[in-house]
């Protein structure tokens, strides 16, 4: 093996990046906060702030092992626990992978486990117990999502000799998450929401964002993270990066301009909401393509992932699950949209480029496996905590709100229920 | 002594203030209120969920004036506030029995 040397750019490029992925959980918490009315506002917001705080130790302890040891037998399914119990070898200052630090790596990729977790949240707000929450992310980030990232992330000879079989056998194609994250979180969302059930008055009440400006400030800031989260998945300061970077703008554009289009022509209006769903529609869906397709090619990813995303939010009134905050209408069909597009419009390897349809059949099989695993699994592990502990705070607690029923909290201390108007402009005096 | 009350847009407050202010009519209490009439509201999408919210905003004003007073208030307010688009509003009055200053314990016309 030839010597692996540190490179300080590539080592600098991965800590900013970590760092941008950080800002992510924050963003996301934004994000799902403002969408929900203000009695939940709190809870929402620690769902991913909790997510990220045990994912992250169960990571050090036995996560990284999971993903990135030697897979278990040579089947591609699932990293030695034990390889790296405690980062043993690899938390000090000299271990090396790739040509960044270990602990560097390590940092990056644990983030990406506790951003999945903090997804699937939006799909169960309003009504989840905090401690069967946090139960859940434990269990669910150890059971479906360690599996699925050493099946997509852990390529051979990088950390360990043997990695997944998405990545290695399959060959498809998924550089920052497309289906480990976003199919993953999407299929998870739908599953718990599934067996929560609905939330009280769900699609007979109102149930209004209570601040659009707090969900496009998170939008904002989830963008501005995705830059770590795509562009560092390069592991390196290079050309690749620099891709990632160029097409996580483009598609996004493409998306929010698709969303919008898509309001206008349904609904009449074209709407901030829309706007800032369509910034994440676009980043879930060029999330597996980033490295993959041109700018074209990624404008094209964001235009159909923009348009199918803003269709798909009514599937939940249509089909009766109350997947709160559309994890499923965003990141799980987000997810396939990016997955799938590969196969047509991957440099080389697309259809549309002269592949043939390997690419487009692999791409495919990887993101109905990732999807039917985690369905499947997390129904079985979110039944088994609502039978054993009980996943749902009581109807009262849910009207009343969970913030205060759960947390003692309330997110204002003053707030307007009329939800500001015009009046309060005048108020202030004239100017 | 008549108490006059409008519902009028909240957009409008300030011209009606001012107009009844250069009329010599200086205390007035405003307040926020929501409520209907013809106008029913309006309609919100949210991800393409349209929620009809029924109850508008609207600013309700109330000014205590003396008879010889009144035609002439409720003229300035219904002039000031009105835009011509459904929504703008009404103006009622109700007769009061009596009227007390707090600080002086003037009665009547004088506590005015």
């Amino acid at each position: 093996m030839e010597e692996v040397v540190l490179n300080t750019g590539d080592t600098a490029w991965m800590l900013i990046s970590t760092g941008l992925v950080t800002l992510m959980i924050p963003g996301l918490a934004l994000f799902y906060g403002g969408m929900v009315r203000v009695k939940s506002l709190l809870n929402m917001m620690m769902m991913s702030f909790g997510a990220l705080a045990l994912v992250f130790a169960i990571w050090i302890v036995v996560g990284f092992s999971l993903v990135f040891g030697d897979s278990v037998g040579d089947r591609g399914l699932i990293g030695n626990a034990t390889q790296f119990l405690f980062l043993e070898g690899l938390d000090n200052s000299t271990a090396l992978i790739g040509t960044i630090p270990a602990a560097v790596f390590i940092a990056f990729q644990g983030l990406f486990a506790a951003i999945t977790v903090a997804l699937i949240s939006g799909s169960i707000a309003d009504r989840a117990k905090f401690g069967a929450w946090m139960i859940f992310a434990g269990a669910w980030v150890t059971l479906v999502y360690f599996p699925v990232a050493h099946w997509v992330f852990a390529f051979d000879n990088f950390v360990a000799k043997s990695g997944g079989w998405i990545a290695n056998d399959l060959g498809a194609i998924d550089f920052a998450g497309g289906t480990a994250v976003h199919i993953n979180a999407g299929a998870a969302g739908l599953a718990l929401a599934l067996i929560l059930g609905k939330r009280v008055g769900f699609g007979r009440v109102a149930m209004r964002p209570h601040s659009l400006p707090l969900v496009m400030l998170g939008a904002g800031l989830l963008w501005v993270g995705w830059f770590g989260f795509n562009a560092g998945s390069a592991v390196a300061s290079n050309g690749t990066a620099g891709l990632a970077l160029l097409n996580t703008i483009a598609a996004t554009s493409a998306a929010i301009l698709a969303w919008l289009l898509v309001e206008k022509i349904r609904d009449g209006h074209a709407t901030s909401l829309g706007a800032a769903s369509g910034v994440v529609a676009g980043l879930v869906a060029i999330t597996p393509a980033c490295a993959a397709v041109n700018a074209s090619g990624a404008m094209a990813i964001g235009v159909i992932a923009g348009a199918l995303c803003a269709l798909s939010v009514g599937l939940k009134f249509k089909f009766g699950y109350d997947d709160s905050l559309d994890v499923v209408a965003v990141h799980l069909v987000g997810g396939i949209v990016g997955t799938v597009m590969i196969g047509f419009v991957g440099e080389e390897v697309g259809l549309f480029h002269g592949g043939g349809t390997d690419q487009l059949v692999s791409q495919i099989i990887g993101a109905a496996a990732v999807l039917a695993y985690s369905f499947v699994a997390t129904l079985i592990i979110g039944k088994l905590i609502d039978l054993i502990f009980g996943f749902r705070i009581t109807i009262d607690e849910e009207v009343e709100g969970i913030d205060i029923a759960v947390h003692a909290e309330r997110a204002y201390e003053i707030f307007d229920n009329n939800q500001g108007s015009a009046f309060a402009l005048s108020k202030g005096g004239q100017l | 002594m008549k108490l006059i009350t409008a519902i009028i847009k909240p957009a409008k407050l300030d011209d009606v203030k001012d107009a009844l202010q250069a009329a010599g009519i200086t205390g007035m209490t405003v307040s926020e209120a929501s409520g209907f009439g013809r106008q029913m509201g309006h309609t919100e999408v949210y991800r393409g969920t349209e929620y009809k919210v029924n109850l508008v905003h609207k600013v309700r004003l109330e000014v205590l004036v003396d008879e010889p007073n009144v035609e002439s208030a409720l003229a300035l307010i219904v002039k000031a506030a009105h835009t011509g688009s459904i929504g703008d509003g009404k103006v009622w009055t109700t007769s009061v029995d009596q009227v007390v200053r707090v600080r002086t314990g003037e009665r009547g016309s004088a506590a005015i």
